[in-house]
């Protein structure tokens, strides 16, 4: 299948004078304000002048040349991919709520806080976490929360010298990037063959330097971290504490809780396990999960409910201890709305039969993958909502790439999978189909992948020059590196 | 099963080529002693049905009150177009243009993207967004500590005048990195920031002077004398700005003789619903000399194989997926969605109109001014020119009266006591485009009738 041909930019449909000017306020009096001549603007900014059927045509243009969840199979390992439902959007978009400000008075926002309110009390039951913040925007920012809030603990304990994060080697980039944030030092730990942290490794990184470990369960290498009573004693008893990366909760939901693991601090990806769209790259939110000994250092805004059933707002008088205010308001309360509504449709049943479909998902399309002739990284151990792929045997033996395998997948209506991560396995593809794609889909990407190996072995140039149908092949990464074209320049100008 | 398309004997069949009895059986590996029996806490399930009465009803209980709050977050006019395009399922349900040949149209949005924003700060390049707007002030500080080489001291000048939120935001943030934060006060009478404060300042070593245009009051301040004084001591400037305010104002690169190092701000203006304070997104530009410690992810345009020219994400080393620890920053996830609904919003304003919004808004803050001011007890507080926000001082505690306006369904303002109780009674109050002569009317005569019992009294 092919899709559209490009599309040109939009400053090139400009035409001086041209607008759509139903958009425009009229102006009643002379539009002469009263700026200052020392702080007026006296060059019109490089903004389109268009219609608004330029505009409509050229975006929806460009939204044909994407692959998205609504289009095709997105099997993105580590980003759970699922299907956005509809309604979430809708309820979000109710003019009540998409209208009201974010300082409008408590009494008119009861029916918001509600929501906002129920939502950390259902957050708080999945996870088995003893209270819960809402405010960070997206995965990254929760980490940030999380590991500030243990230094603030830490801190508050006299123990500001811990500064060290330990993250196993195949943690995500935001782990030891978060570590940089707050001031401490990353870590490694390293993972043995069987895909679980080495705990002799991590007896030995332990000290009196520890802040705490990042983990992910199951990690990124898709296998469920067996031993972690184990990791959480070693960790505790050095005085660190641990921070949960939720970006797999969505493989265990319903059958095993952060809480109930010893984890002390946790983040949610709301746009992950609470299928809030992922939106070409954002909005996402990062919701954080404490324990009792956390709680007093929760990022402030939090509702709380009155014992008159009313909704307020917490503030530092209520947590003196906070880290602090990490957005400008109360994060971003309209996703918040949309993982709201989707944990409402879905009940403390329909949350439970996440994990279990996304765990069978996963393991049935490893199955068959190996079946039909890929190795998987892990072969020994169960898959849990994701699993890799590692094509080493067929870089070496075609000279075929990850990547010529992902860039062929497009070709044949398939989004690739995540390329290259976790980089502690060579060659590697990691998949997560999630719980939303039937039995077809999951086939139909079978016979693709079977075909490109039947490709890498017959015509392996076919591979390496993929995508041949897609509006663009393979782009120069080391010419827009090199000589960074960033902005359009009109000629103009 | 809501979302789960699996029949039963889908279930069989897959489990049979798993080689496994059951589901449960694919969780084998977790300690028994973990497992969690159910999720009694949480309620049952509700069909979309139910659970859009439920939202309707919620939503109805807060209605939808006259709103005069800015305070870093505008209500404009949204063109239908931005959200109807915004949520087609190709851009709503994409993720990160990682595989660049499948998302070359949200890659070509966010080229188009930067221009726009860059040419509106008036720099030479700009960010594929960050969170919001306080979030990027706190980024652009980092930045600048990372990037002014001439500076060691991580000391940061912020202006009282600025968002206190912001303030807040930036000290959380980068409060484990060392950075240190100087208050520089405002000029009582006129509300801005007096570049003679910055005298004390002279000769010493300073990262980054923060200057926000307009200030948090809505006031107006001096750019070009504060930025040439920051640049002689060899700090940076970082410039917060309101994104429609530049269709009139001077754009931060033309500040002073050099302009500003590093433009951010809120770009919830552009586009995006107000929805209780997200998501929107936060803007972030600068001088192609500091591109390599900027944070965020960039889209450049390239060419493929057969040469023709194509967008991908570039300049990645600077990120936490290929540097980790020593990334610019952590940040992953941004604000795709909301930085696309900016783009249309541009695109349709196009240059004149986002001058008229800006115009107008002005005109009816001023007319918003004169109607509030006429009523006894309430007067303004700055008496320096401003963009679409005012300070009013009143006789009285704003927190009542505040309420009282709320319960005739007006959200008056902002009560500015618990942040600048140096001001007494104050509030601070925003009048767009959106606000008509009657709803000022309707406001200026709703606070007469809550003003008079207690004048009565």
């Amino acid at each position: 299948m092919s899709l559209p041909p490009r599309e040109k930019l939009i400053f090139e449909y400009s035409r001086p004078g041209r607008g759509a000017r139903a958009q425009w306020p009229a102006v009643s009096a002379p539009a002469v304000p009263a700026v200052p001549a020392e702080l007026r603007r006296t060059q019109r900014p490089l903004l389109p002048e268009v219609s608004e059927l330029d505009v409509v045509r050229h975006y929806t243009r460009l939204s044909q040349l994407n692959f998205s969840i609504d289009t095709h199979f997105y099997p993105l390992g580590s980003c759970t991919m699922k299907y956005n439902p509809k309604a979430c959007n809708a309820a979000a978009l109710l003019p009540e709520f998409a209208g009201r400000h974010p300082l409008a008075s408590a009494a008119s926002g009861q029916g918001f806080m509600a929501c906002m309110y129920e939502l950390q009390e259902m957050l708080k039951a999945v996870t088995g976490m003893r209270a819960v913040a809402l405010s960070p925007l997206a995965g990254a920012h929760g980490e940030f929360a999380g590991v500030a809030m243990i230094r603030a603990y830490q801190r508050a304990r006299g123990e500001s010298e811990r500064n060290e994060i330990i993250v196993p080697q195949a943690a995500h980039g935001t782990n030891p990037a978060t570590a940089s944030m707050c001031g401490c030092i990353a870590r490694e730990v390293a993972v043995g063959p069987d895909g679980d942290v080495d705990l002799d490794g991590l007896r030995a990184a332990v000290g009196p330097r520890t802040a705490g470990i990042m983990l992910t369960n199951p990690s990124t290498l898709g296998v469920f971290e067996r031993r972690i009573e184990e990791v959480a004693r070693i960790v505790h008893e050095s005085g660190g504490l641990l921070y949960y990366d939720g970006a797999n909760l969505n493989a265990i939901l319903g059958k095993v809780r952060p809480g109930d693991m010893a984890f002390d601090a946790i983040h949610m990806n709301l746009h992950k396990t609470f299928s809030t769209p992922h939106g070409g790259g954002g909005p996402g939110a990062g919701a954080v999960g404490v324990s009792a000994r956390l709680l007093p250092f929760l990022p402030l805004p939090i509702v709380a409910r009155e014992a008159d059933e009313t909704y307020r707002w917490l503030t530092e008088r209520d947590l003196p201890q906070s880290i602090g205010r990490l957005t400008t308001f109360a994060g971003n309360a309209g996703v918040l709305l949309r993982a709201y509504v989707y944990m409402r449709m879905l009940g403390r049943e329909g949350m439970r039969r996440v994990g279990e479909y996304a765990t069978l998902n996963a393991n049935y399309l490893a199955a068959r993958l190996t079946q039909v002739g890929f190795d998987a990284a892990y072969p020994q151990r169960r898959a849990s909502h994701e699993f890799i792929l590692t094509l080493r045997r067929q870089a070496q033996e075609y000279g075929v790439t990850a990547m010529d395998v992902a860039k062929r997948l497009l070709d044949l209506g398939f989004h690739a999978p995540t390329t290259y991560f976790p980089q502690l396995v060579s060659e590697c593809l990691l998949i997560e189909p999630t719980e939303t794609e039937s039995k077809e889909t999951l086939d139909a990407f079978v016979a693709a992948m079977a075909q490109i190996l039947r490709e890498a072995r017959e015509e392996p140039e076919r591979l390496q020059r993929a995508p041949h149908t897609l509006p663009v092949r393979r782009l120069d990464d080391v010419r827009a590196a090199r000589e960074p074209d960033l902005i359009f320049k009109s000629d103009a100008a | 099963m809501p979302f789960i398309p699996h029949t039963e004997q889908d279930v069989r069949e897959m489990l049979a080529v798993i080689g496994a009895p059951g589901i449960e059986a694919l969780f084998d590996e977790i300690p028994a002693a973990l497992r969690v029996p159910s999720l009694a806490e949480v309620p049952a399930g509700l069909s979309e049905f139910e659970v859009m009465q439920l939202m309707q009803s919620r939503a109805r209980q807060d209605g939808r009150p006259l709103c005069f709050i800015g305070a870093g977050a505008y209500e404009h006019h949204i063109p239908a177009a931005v959200w109807s395009t915004v949520t087609r399922g190709e851009f709503y349900s994409a993720y990160t243009p990682y595989q660049a040949e499948a998302s070359q149209g949200t890659l070509q949005s966010i080229y188009e993207y930067q221009t726009m924003l860059a040419s509106l700060t008036g720099m030479e390049v700009c960010n594929a967004s960050m969170y919001e707007g306080a979030t990027a002030l706190a980024e652009a500080v980092l930045m600048a500590v990372r990037a002014n080489r001439r500076s060691k001291s991580a000391r940061i000048l912020m202006p009282r005048n600025l968002h206190p939120h912001y303030r807040a935001v930036a000290l959380a943030t980068t409060g484990n990195q060392g950075v240190r934060f100087e208050e520089l006060p405002y000029e009582r009478a006129l509300g801005h920031t007096l570049p003679s404060s910055l005298a004390p300042f002279a000769g010493q070593d300073i990262t980054a002077l923060v200057i926000a245009q307009p200030n948090f009051f809505g006031v107006f301040e001096e750019v070009d004398a504060l930025t040439d004084f920051a640049h002689a001591q060899g700090a940076f400037v970082i410039a917060v700005v309101n994104p429609t305010s530049l269709a009139l104002l001077k754009p931060p690169g033309s500040w002073g003789q050099k302009g500003a190092n590093i433009a951010v701000g809120e770009g919830q203006p552009l586009g995006c619903p107000l929805s209780s304070g997200g998501p929107y997104f936060g803007f972030m530009c600068t001088r192609m000399e500091h591109v390599r410690q900027m944070p965020g992810r960039l889209v450049g345009r390239t060419l493929d194989l057969d040469g023709r020219p194509g967008f991908t994400l570039t300049l990645q080393a600077r990120e936490q997926h290929i540097r980790r620890a020593k990334a610019t920053s952590n940040i992953c996830t941004n604000q795709g969605l909301l930085m696309l609904a900016g783009t249309l919003y541009l695109a349709l304003l196009g240059p004149e109109g986002l001058e008229r919004v800006a115009a107008v808004s002005m005109q009816r803050t001023e007319q918003l001014a004169r109607a509030l001011t006429a009523i006894a007890g309430v007067r303004r507080v700055f008496g320096r020119p401003g963009f679409h926000e005012i300070v009013l001082a009143l006789d009285r505690p704003a927190a009542p009266v505040l309420a009282a306006l709320s319960e005739r369904g007006i959200e008056g303002g902002l009560d500015l006591g618990k942040d600048y109780p140096e001001l007494g009674p104050a509030l601070l109050a925003c009048a767009t485009e959106t606000k008509s002569a009657e709803d000022i009317e309707t406001y200026a005569r709703a606070l007469a009738e809550v003003l008079r019992p207690a004048r009565a009294a």
